[in-house]
């Protein structure tokens, strides 16, 4: 079976990550591989991955990778944002100091290596790693188990910044397949404002496995835009499960764009835990060839008055295939929590496809919960109504498109990033439509 | 200007023009009655090129040259132009961004500079005031949200702005109430001149009150049963259609 030949090689993943982990570590380690083998790769047959078949990647021998690439330099000015506040570059799988780049960082504000904040003594994102639960998520369990590097945000509590803090997940692989497992923590302090870009990148001809995890607290009070820019090599397979709690009043707007990879699976859950909070999760991802992208998100209503708004949006051209799951957890005591979920896709092509599947468990009484899904064409009266206009039949289709995405893209305030976005959509595109 | 020979065309199997002739020249305004179901919408989607629409048989010549050949955003390069009978409602495209697109791609084709923002404004901005049009529905998405009339009236704005060789108006009037009728007449009547065509469709002789035709053709079972002057359309308004139906007088095929 494929399942022993991929434990094969992640036990030797194991075996390369060295023996110079703290105790805590080796431990938290140890529990994880445990539950990874004991629960495997995920199949099919499981309700969570009915439409998204991990098997190419089981079937991978991956190397764990090391950290360095001769063209890292060149990769990482390539995709670092001008006007960022700070530059952390985490290069396959560890974060790397001499790529990383501070530019003005209030004082107070952490941006460095976790494993460094693993080391301090009295460390939050250690308690937070440790506090994690993977349970029932093959992948996240597997980035616990060699759960090593990786980026510490902190923004303490009233610090507002006007820049946004750039995580650049860099994956290069050698001449063979690698994997990569970073794990990011990010803290918004109480009273905090701030925007974090997490970009996702990588190059080379071969196949590699990122299998990133994300922790995020918004403190009470805070206000933290977090953007997720997955531009992932042709090759890659792009695994990210985002977890995020938000205390009493905080404002999370998070805004994920996928346009890479072969095989996508992102898992983002919020969990609004403080009354007054609100959460935005809006995303739109672009999937051609033969791509396959695939977002869970859950939002779990813990408690009464919080709201949260969610928009998914996607553009399918030639073979590809779409996966959205949308689920909504109203629990018992969360009343007056105002929720609405819409998901809309674009297929561009007869063969391509999208499973959209609303799963909204409601425990409350006094709620307001909305969901909607709509999976169609380009609109023909529109097309006709531009080009009656004169705009060419092309000029009239990116118009129409740039207005489907642009309800999402127009909403990320990193304008150069929002720029580059674009443009990444539209040249992806461009290759199945010319 | 306009030269429609022997037209047939069907929508979905269902043939609706039985033979339109036609000839338009520059400087006319023709005016298309009929009533519901006669084909007068069909017609003016053919001429802009609808894809839905398949022309069966028959010519149809714009300035000389087979206007059929051309594919509907290359027709409104050269010229031609519909306002639609129901404006699209385009989420997301600003109205102003749009018209820029389209204004450009036009003077492009006619080998001219493209305007840029600035004079684009400009240009907009007066033919707004003009239209009494609010300045905020040039930054609002393409006709969402617009009132009926609203969005009638922005058409008749693009129009202006567009500044087309031959204009077909599908049925602008509806809709309308007398005062927005007047505001939009005095738009298209500001844009007659000798070397502009326009044609009108309309159900109604009330529009033909301020858009004063110099023909008038009464389509019926996709066919002209009947054209004459301005006379004939005020006769329409006193006797009704119900004529047509008594006496069709071979119009039928």
């Amino acid at each position: 079976m494929t399942t022993l030949q991929a434990i094969d090689w992640v036990r030797a993943g194991q075996a390369a990550l060295g023996t110079r982990a703290p105790q805590w570590l080796a431990e938290h380690r140890r529990d994880a591989l445990a539950a990874f083998e004991a629960a495997g790769f995920p199949t099919t047959r499981q309700e969570a991955w009915r439409f998204t078949n991990m098997s190419p990647v089981a079937a991978t021998v991956f190397a764990l990778a090391a950290p360095e690439a001769d063209d890292a330099e060149a990769f990482v000015q390539a995709h670092e944002l001008r006007d960022s506040a700070a530059t952390a570059v985490v290069l396959n799988g560890c974060f790397d100091e001499t790529l990383s780049s501070y530019g003005a960082l209030p004082l107070g504000v952490v941006v460095q290596a976790l494993a460094a904040s693993f080391d301090e003594h009295d460390s939050s994102a250690r308690d937070l790693a440790t506090a994690f639960d993977p349970a029932g998520h093959p992948f996240a369990t597997l980035n616990a188990a060699f759960l090593e590097d990786g980026v510490h945000v902190h923004v303490p509590e009233g610090a507002v910044l006007t820049a946004p803090i750039h995580v650049l997940v860099v994956t290069l692989p050698g001449d063979g397949p690698v994997m990569a497992h970073p794990r990011l923590v990010i803290e918004a302090g109480a009273q905090s404002q701030a925007t974090v870009v997490v970009s996702f990148v990588g190059g080379g001809d071969v196949p590699y496995l990122c299998n990133a995890v994300t922790q995020v607290a918004v403190g009470e009070g805070a206000v933290l835009e977090l953007v997720v820019d997955q531009r992932e090599s042709d090759q890659a397979f792009h695994v990210h499960r985002l977890h995020a709690t938000c205390a009493p009043a905080a404002i999370l707007h998070s805004r994920s764009v996928s346009l890479g990879g072969q095989i996508v699976r992102n898992d983002l859950e919020a969990v609004l835990d403080g009354e007054g909070a609100h959460a935005t999760l809006d995303g739109v991802y672009v999937a051609d060839g033969t791509q396959l992208i695939d977002n869970h998100t859950s939002i779990d209503h813990a408690v009464a008055h919080c709201t949260s708004h969610e928009l998914y949006k996607g553009i399918l051209a030639g073979q590809a295939r779409a996966v959205f799951n949308g689920r909504i957890l109203v629990r018992e005591d969360a009343q007056k929590t105002d929720a609405k979920q819409t998901n809309r896709a674009l297929l561009l092509s007869d063969d391509a496809q999208v499973n959209s599947n609303p799963q909204l468990e409601i425990f409350a009484d006094d709620v307001k919960c909305t969901h909607g899904a709509a999976v169609g064409q380009l609109d023909e009266e529109a097309l006709f109504y531009l080009q009656a206009r004169g705009l060419t039949p092309a000029a009239a289709r990116d118009l129409l498109l740039h207005a489907f995405a642009g309800e999402v893209l127009g909403e990320i305030t990193v304008t150069e990033l929002r720029g580059v976005l674009e443009e990444s959509l539209f040249s992806r595109l461009a290759r199945h439509l010319a | 200007m306009l030269e429609i020979k022997g037209l047939t065309a069907k929508v979905e199997d269902k043939d609706i023009l039985h033979g339109i002739d036609l000839t338009v020249k520059a400087g006319e305004v023709h005016a298309i009655m009929g009533p519901n179901g006669s084909g007068k919408s069909t017609l003016a989607r053919v001429l802009a090129g609808h894809p839905g629409y398949e022309v069966t048989g028959g010519q149809v010549l714009y300035q000389g040259a087979d206007l059929l050949e051309l594919a509907a955003d290359e027709r409104a390069r050269q010229g031609v132009f519909m306002a639609f009978q129901y404006p699209v409602e385009i989420p997301g495209v600003n109205n102003a961004y749009f018209l820029k697109a389209a204004l450009n791609a036009k003077r492009k084709e006619q080998g001219l500079d493209e305007l840029d923002a600035i004079d684009f404004m400009t240009l907009v901005k007066q033919e707004a005031k003009r239209l009494h049009m609010d300045e905020s529905m040039l930054q609002r998405a393409v006709n969402e949200g617009f009132s009926g009339g609203e969005k009638k009236r922005n058409e008749i704005f693009h129009m202006a702005v567009l500044q087309p060789t031959l204009a077909i108006l599908d049925e602008t009037d509806s809709g309308l109430d007398i005062d927005a009728l007047r505001v939009v007449s005095e738009g298209v009547n500001a844009l007659r001149s000798p070397d502009r065509a326009f044609i009108v469709v309309t159900h109604y002789q009330r529009l033909l009150d301020y858009i004063v035709p110099d023909r008038v053709h009464v389509l019926s079972e996709g066919k002209i049963v009947r054209s004459g002057p301005r006379d004939l359309a005020l006769e329409l308004e006193a006797k009704g259609y119900g004529w047509l139906e008594a006496a069709p007088a071979g119009a039928r095929q």
